[in-house]
């Protein structure tokens, strides 16, 4: 595959562009939380204007022109209000635009979320971004195209229908043809996107569905400036915070004269509780931060619950319930019933670079670097935080290392806009040390589910009870009390109130539905609003534990039921596309109930990621060391299905990326903590998945759906890849794990050895 | 203090005690080499110096004066990408691609010494580096391609073309 070049189009010269058509935003000036996400109560719907929806982020975001530039010289630019996180976005939509504009994909300039040119489109999360902007980018392309082509009919004198665009230009039937360039006019696109959308047809597509190297790489693996973390901006200062030691410290009097006489260092900001050093060079920056460290004295309070007692805890700190799903009425059937706990503990994103951002206030204008998920929340935060009107804070997306969720990134923004603040004129870079991002970064919540079941005397689920305790999976910007810094300045922004929200959508009650067909059904959401460890949304939110232990339970429920895990799965499932996703797997793989040597088994795991996006199924096949209580995986196949395959290889890299994450969310990772202190502060007191422990193979195995809607994909294997490995436990050894994470010494102790 | 980066010398004004990462990446400015803990845990931050893969956050420049120190820069440019750096790229093998110049590096020090290195050894050399975007199973694919491609370009005619 070689990888074709793209320019790069700076903002300088796309601001002061002097194309035909000037772009004049019809943006709604509103931020959306990511659906499943809100962390304000819904909205009441409002009255739904006549007319059917247009699709993807157009609903919000009609204007065509906020989408697709066309310049005098026939260059083309498209804008998304998502962010490149590391999953080929900027790829995927490039195909995308091009496939509906006629053009090659390597001629499109991309802008990606910014607050000042692109349109709001909330998060990029959720695996949303084909789904939402890629469907917007392809309807509006269309239009587009269908727009050029009409006016050019005029101009050639030829009827519409008998032309066609092709390579940027549009072409008659005699070989007569013009550029784009030339029938672009002012405004043109300055038109609201109908409804319906010409669209081409799957068999006619060139680069939809085809192998397209990432635009990104090249410049990663050659040294290129990819991330904020390689920003330098001329006069820009180093700056390092300096947090407490542990959550609802409080900072004493702090005298940083000794500090400010260091060498390079420039400034020493306090804020209440806020600490942060500024000097000219980013080591002296480290060491200023060190002595500032040591100098500080905090007032710790032990308020952290005992970790012991997790599953305890969150029970007696059910504030409110909430039914998810109820079914039936009939408990009593059956003629047995199982029942079974599960755990899982506080999870990190634990990002590799940790975050940073750089921040710069000029004349009045505070403009901000950040690898947020979302800029125009984020700049909402941080206008609320500083006290400045939102047209004076300018958000820009721009990479950081992968996040898969909500992570340090916006308090970084908030970090680097405060102490900009203190120092106008001077651009300023934060970068978080390891052991910050370690102990600040909002972890995935705590979650405790309780499952019962009856089998009927054929084998069949005849009802089932699932309740879940958990905080809410959202505690994203949009106010300045989601951010660290609004928090800790002395004018001490609250944290938004938790508000439980039960959608289709999920938040930690995603796919806490099962999709099979179950007649009597009644699923709860206990809902746990204090948060004395802080949490916000990891990769999957609830889908993660909930998956877990559906998926663990399905199993153990075949095998009381003396069926083939597959088979038992088949047995309860209608939608075709989740039995052609189990079967292909399940083909692919060779399941079978051969016994296996000693010490080795399969597993098996399916989900239909928040049961309306992709659908995922796995199997697996593990090694058990019963001295140590080490796994090996020398095998794992999957199959995905999510629609129709825009890139191929990157719904592979994410698919491949979800289990091996998922593998070491599973098999290591657990967030300890004392009665004051977070524990986990770097990657010893927090270890994760290493090359030692990789699958021996790995294979993504894609059931396209040409012409069918995008379903998000990202985040679909977290929950199938864990509950695999538990029945693949189970399978080898007889015992099952209900616990996360399967340390090797908690596989010990339950093997009994 | 003079410093060797990639075949140059650059004379450095910077406290002898400053890790050689942040000299790297600020004084030089070169972007591949990543600060991912400044603790020796991760391998975002490796280099190699005098062929050998190091932690460049951990490595005070004063140890340093009259020592080969090579970096991804070092390995070719994105119009004429080195192979360690053309297999990365054929193979696709980055998701957010913070982790990856440190892997590159690691695998360059062990393919320079060892041009026939098993995948085994492969695999056990980069338990130093971490990724979480679980791009694992194709890093290794790369530095497998890698090792053909060394190979390869190695046998070539020295005709101008870049020997790394
Ligand atoms: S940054 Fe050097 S090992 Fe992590
Ligand atoms: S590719 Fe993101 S950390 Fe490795």
């Amino acid at each position: 595959m070689t990888a074709p070049r793209f320019p790069n189009v700076t903002r300088r010269n796309l601001l002061l562009g002097t194309g035909a058509l000037v772009v004049s935003f019809s943006l709604k000036d509103h931020a959306f939380a990511q659906e499943g996400e809100l962390n304000v109560p819904a909205k009441p719907p409002e009255p739904v204007a006549a007319g059917p929806k247009l699709p993807g982020s157009l609903a919000d975001t009609p204007s065509l022109d906020a989408w697709i530039r066309i310049d005098a010289d026939s260059s083309v630019t498209v804008y998304t209000g998502k962010a490149e996180l590391g999953q080929g976005t900027k790829t995927s939509l490039r195909q995308i635009a091009a496939e509906e504009l006629e053009v090659p994909p390597a001629s499109i300039n991309l802008i990606t979320a910014d607050t000042a040119i692109t349109p709001d489109e909330g998060f990029t999360a959720g695996s949303q971004t084909v789904q939402n902007s890629g469907t917007a980018i392809r309807n509006a392309a269309a239009q587009v195209r269908e727009i050029l082509i009409q006016q050019a009919s005029g101009k050639l004198q030829v009827p519409a229908d008998r032309l066609k665009a092709q390579n940027g230009r549009i072409v008659g039937p005699d070989g007569n043809s013009i550029g784009y360039g030339e029938v672009v006019m002012t405004d043109m696109l300055h038109v609201d996107a109908q409804p319906k959308s010409k669209l081409k047809s799957p068999d006619a597509y060139e680069y939809i569905g085809k192998p397209f190297a990432r635009v990104d790489i090249p410049a990663k693996v050659t040294g290129g400036a990819a991330y904020v973390q390689d920003m330098r901006l001329p006069g820009m200062l180093h700056a390092r915070v300096v947090r407490p030691p542990s959550w609802f410290a409080t900072l004493k009097d702090i005298d940083t004269a000794t500090i400010k006489a260091m060498p390079g260092v420039v400034a020493v900001i306090r804020d209440g509780n806020f600490l942060a050093v500024a000097a000219e060079k980013e080591f002296q920056a480290v060491q200023a931060m060190r002595a500032l460290t040591g100098l500080a004295e905090w007032e710790e309070k032990p308020r952290l619950p005992n970790e012991q007692d997790l599953p305890a805890v969150l029970q007696k700190s059910e504030s409110e319930q909430g039914v998810v799903a109820e079914a039936g009425g009939d408990f009593t059937g059956g003629v047995k019933t199982f029942s079974a706990q599960f755990m899982r503990p506080y999870q990190m994103h634990a990002s590799i670079g940790p975050s940073c951002s750089v921040a710069h206030l000029d004349n009045g204008t505070m403009t901000v670097w950040t690898h947020t998920q979302g800029v125009y929340p984020d700049r909402k935060a941080i206008a609320q935080m500083l006290g400045m009107p939102l047209d004076k804070v300018r958000c820009i997306h721009t990479e950081g290392s992968g996040c898969y969720g909500h992570n340090g990134a916006d308090d970084a923004a908030g970090d680097a806009a405060l102490i900009a603040r203190a120092l106008p004129g001077r651009p300023i870079k934060v970068q978080w040390m390891r052991d910050q991002e370690h102990l600040w970064e909002p972890y995935g919540p705590a979650m405790l589910t309780k499952v019962s079941a009856s089998l009927d005397a054929s084998g069949k689920v005849v009802n089932w009870k699932y309740d879940l305790w958990s905080n809410t999976h959202s505690a994203r910007p949009g106010s300045a009390g989601a951010l660290l810094p609004g928090q800790l300045m002395a004018s001490g922004y609250p944290p938004d109130k938790p508000v439980m929200s039960i959608t289709p959508l999920g938040n930690g009650d995603r796919n806490a539905i099962p999709l099979y067909s179950i007649p009597n059904m009644r699923v709860l959401w206990h809902f746990v609003a204090d948060m004395p460890v802080r949490v916000s949304s990891l990769r999957g939110l609830g889908a993660y534990a909930n998956v877990f232990s559906i998926e663990s339970f399905m199993d153990q429920l075949a095998k009381e039921a003396g069926a083939d895990p597959v088979e038992f799965r088949l047995r309860h499932m209608e939608d075709p596309r989740a039995r052609k996703v189990i079967t292909t797997a399940a083909e692919a793989s060779n399941w079978s109930n051969e016994p296996m040597p000693e010490g080795r088994g399969r597993g098996f795991a399916f989900a239909k990621y928040k049961n309306h996006a992709a659908y995922l199924a796995l199997a697996m096949e593990i090694d058990v060391d019963k001295e140590t209580g080490k796994i090996r995986i020398p095998r794992i196949v999957s199959a995905v299905d999510c629609g129709e395959a825009v890139a191929p290889d990157s719904i592979r890299n994410q698919t491949e990326g979800g289990i091996i994450q998922s593998l070491s969310w599973t098999m290591y990772e657990e967030v300890n903590f004392d009665n004051t202190r977070i524990t986990s502060s770097d990657w010893s007191t927090y270890p994760i998945l290493r090359f030692s422990a990789v699958p021996g193979s790995l294979d993504v195995h894609i059931v396209d759906n040409p012409g069918s809607p995008y379903l998000g994909v990202a985040e679909a294997a977290q929950g199938p890849t864990s509950a695999a490995l538990a029945n693949a436990i189970a399978n080898a050894t007889g015992k099952r794990l209900y616990n996360l994470p399967f340390s090797p010494a908690r596989v010990k102790a339950t093997l009994g050895v | 203090m003079k410093l060797n980066v990639n075949g140059s010398t650059h004379e450095v004004d910077a406290d002898p005690a400053t890790p050689l990462l942040y000299v790297l990446r600020n004084d030089l400015e070169l972007n591949a080499a990543k600060f991912g803990c400044g603790l020796g845990q991760c391998g975002a931050c490796t280099v190699m110096v005098d062929g050998k893969a190091i932690f460049s956050c951990l490595t005070p420049i004063l140890l340093l004066e009259g020592r080969e120190i090579k970096t991804v820069e070092g390995l070719g440019t994105i119009d004429s990408p080195g192979p360690m750096q053309q297999a990365f790229i054929e193979e696709q093998a980055a998701q957010c691609g913070y982790c990856i110049p440190g892997m590159m590096m690691r695998a360059q020090a062990l393919l320079q010494s060892k041009p026939d290195a098993s995948d085994a050894e492969i695999q056990v050399t980069l338990e130093p580096n971490l990724c979480r975007c679980g791009t694992h199973m194709r890093i290794l694919k790369a530095v497998k391609r890698a090792r053909e491609l060394m190979k390869t370009a190695a046998m070539a005619p020295a005709s101008g073309e870049r020997k790394v």
